[in-house]
C-alpha cells in the first residue's frame, strides 16, 4: 500500500503523488514515514523532503510549516517548497556563505533568523546537488 | 448639423478610444487568467490548513492565544484593499463606499486607522485625511507574492499582541466570477476560524494524533500562519476581482464606442449625400436657367 503525498504552499500545489516512503524535516529532527504510520501532526522544520517510490525518489527543499499524517495520507503545508528545477545552486551557495559570515557577528536576537536562512540555503544546495 | 469635417474628426477620436479600450480588455483578460490561477492554487492549502486547525483546536483544549483575545473594540485598523489603477468600473468605489459605511456604523471606534492596499485606496483615504498605519502598500498587485501578506500580517499581529489595537477589519472585493465582484467586510483579528474549518473531515472522530512537539505549540505556530494566509487570500481574490471588473468595464466601453461609431458613420454618410444632392440640384438648375 502506498502513501498519498500532498505538498502544498500557499501559492500552489507542488506535489501530489504516491510514495512508498517519505522523509521530512520535523521540528525535532528528520522523520521517516512508511505506510501504516500512526496519525501524526508535526511542525515542519527547514530541510529536505524526500519521496521514495520504487527505485526512484524526488526531493524538495522545504521551509517551515506543518505536516499531517492521517491514514495513508501525508499532507505537508510548507511556506516554501522548491523542486531541483526551481533552485539556483550558485545563488544558494552565495546565500550560505553570506549567512555563515553574518552568523559570526550576529547578536542573540537575529541569530535565529540567520540560522533559518542558513538551513534553507543548505537544503537548497543539497536538493540541487542530488543525483537524480 | 455639424460639418463633414467635424464629424470625421469625431469619428477618428472615437475609433482610437475604442482601440485603447479593446486593448485594455484583452490585457485584463490575460492577467485575469493568471490571477485566477493564483486563487485556485491557494485552495488546497486553505482546505488542509482548515482541517489541521480543526483537529488541533479539538485537541489543544482551553487555549489562551494572544491572537484570539477578544477585547472591546476601540482602537481599530481597517485594511482597505482596492486596486492600483482605475478604469475598472465601480471596483474601487465599491470598496470605499463599504468602508465609509463600516466606519459610519461603528461610532464606538474612537481611534481608527486605515491600512490602505493599492494606490487607489492610498489616494482616496489621503484626500479624506484619515490617519494611516505606519506602512501603506501601493503597487503590489503587479507582482503579488506571499511575502506581501506576511509583512502585513506581521505588523498587524505585533500591534495586536502589544494591545495597541483591539481589532482589525478588512474590506475587500471578493471574486465571485468574471462578471461579479462582491465587496466583503470581515474581522480578521482577533482570529475566528469557522469559515475555513467548515470543510468537513471524514474521520474527525477517529484518529488520536501524535503531536510533535505538542498541540499548544503547534497551535501557537499555526495561528499567525492562518492570519497571513487569510490576508494573502484576500489580496489574491481582490487582484482577480480587479481584472474581472476591468475586463467587464472595458468590454462595455468597447461596445459603446462601437455603437457610437455606427451612429457617427451613418450621420456622416447622410451629410455627405445631402451635400452631393445639393450640388447636383445646383448644377441642374444652373443648366436649366441657361436654356
Amino acid at each position: 500500500m502506498a502513501l498519498q503525498v500532498l505538498l502544498v504552499t500557499p501559492e500552489r500545489r507542488v506535489l501530489e503523488a504516491e510514495a512508498d516512503e517519505v522523509e521530512l524535516p520535523g521540528a525535532q529532527g528528520y522523520l521517516g514515514i512508511l505506510p501504516g504510520h500512526a496519525p501524526l501532526l508535526t511542525l515542519l522544520g527547514t530541510g529536505v523532503l524526500t519521496c521514495r517510490r520504487g527505485g526512484s525518489s524526488s526531493a524538495f527543499a522545504v521551509s517551515s510549516g506543518l505536516a499531517e499524517v492521517s491514514g495513508d495520507r501525508v499532507s505537508v503545508l510548507a511556506d516554501a517548497a522548491e523542486a531541483p528545477a526551481d533552485i539556483d545552486a550558485a545563488a544558494a551557495e552565495r546565500e550560505r556563505a553570506k549567512a555563515e559570515e553574518e552568523m559570526k557577528t550576529a547578536g542573540a536576537d537575529t541569530l535565529d533568523a540567520i540560522r533559518t536562512r542558513l538551513e534553507l540555503a543548505e537544503a537548497r544546495i543539497q536538493v540541487a546537488r542530488r543525483p537524480s | 448639423m455639424a460639418s463633414l469635417i467635424d464629424i470625421r474628426r469625431r469619428l477618428r477620436s472615437v475609433k482610437s478610444t475604442q482601440q485603447i479600450t479593446k486593448a485594455m480588455k484583452m490585457v485584463a483578460a490575460a492577467k485575469l487568467r493568471r490571477a485566477q490561477d493564483r486563487v485556485i492554487g491557494a485552495r488546497p492549502y486553505a482546505k488542509l490548513l482548515g482541517n489541521v486547525l480543526a483537529s488541533v483546536t479539538a485537541h489543544a483544549g482551553e487555549v489562551k492565544q494572544p491572537l484570539l483575545n477578544v477585547r472591546e473594540e476601540k482602537r481599530v485598523v481597517v485594511v482597505v484593499v482596492a486596486g492600483d489603477r482605475g478604469l475598472c468600473g465601480a471596483f474601487n468605489t465599491n470598496v470605499h463606499r463599504a468602508t465609509t459605511h463600516l466606519l459610519a456604523t461603528h461610532p464606538g471606534w474612537t481611534e481608527v486607522r486605515i491600512l490602505p492596499v493599492g494606490k487607489k485606496a492610498v489616494d482616496f483615504w489621503k484626500r479624506r485625511k484619515y490617519p494611516f498605519t505606519e506602512k501603506t502598500y501601493s503597487g503590489i498587485f503587479d507582482k503579488l507574492s506571499y511575502e506581501n501578506a506576511r509583512e502585513i500580517a506581521a505588523s498587524l499581529s505585533e500591534e495586536f499582541v502589544a494591545e495597541r489595537i483591539d481589532a482589525v477589519y478588512v474590506v475587500v472585493n471578493e471574486f465571485r466570477s468574471v462578471l461579479s465582484q462582491v465587496v466583503h467586510t470581515a474581522r480578521i483579528l482577533p482570529l475566528s476560524f469557522e469559515p475555513v474549518a467548515a470543510a468537513p473531515k471524514p474521520d474527525v472522530s477517529g484518529p488520536e494524533y501524535i503531536f510533535e512537539p505538542d498541540a499548544k505549540t503547534i497551535l501557537a505556530r499555526l495561528l499567525p500562519r492562518y492570519l497571513e494566509f487569510t490576508i494573502y487570500r484576500a489580496l489574491a481574490e481582490s487582484a482577480a476581482a480587479e481584472m474581472g471588473a476591468r475586463m467587464t468595464a472595458m468590454g462595455a466601453a468597447t461596445k459603446n464606442a462601437g455603437e457610437m461609431i455606427d451612429k457617427l458613420t451613418l450621420t456622416y454618410n447622410r451629410a455627405r449625400q445631402a451635400r452631393i444632392t445639393k450640388e447636383l440640384i445646383e448644377i441642374v438648375s444652373g443648366a436649366a436657367a441657361l436654356e
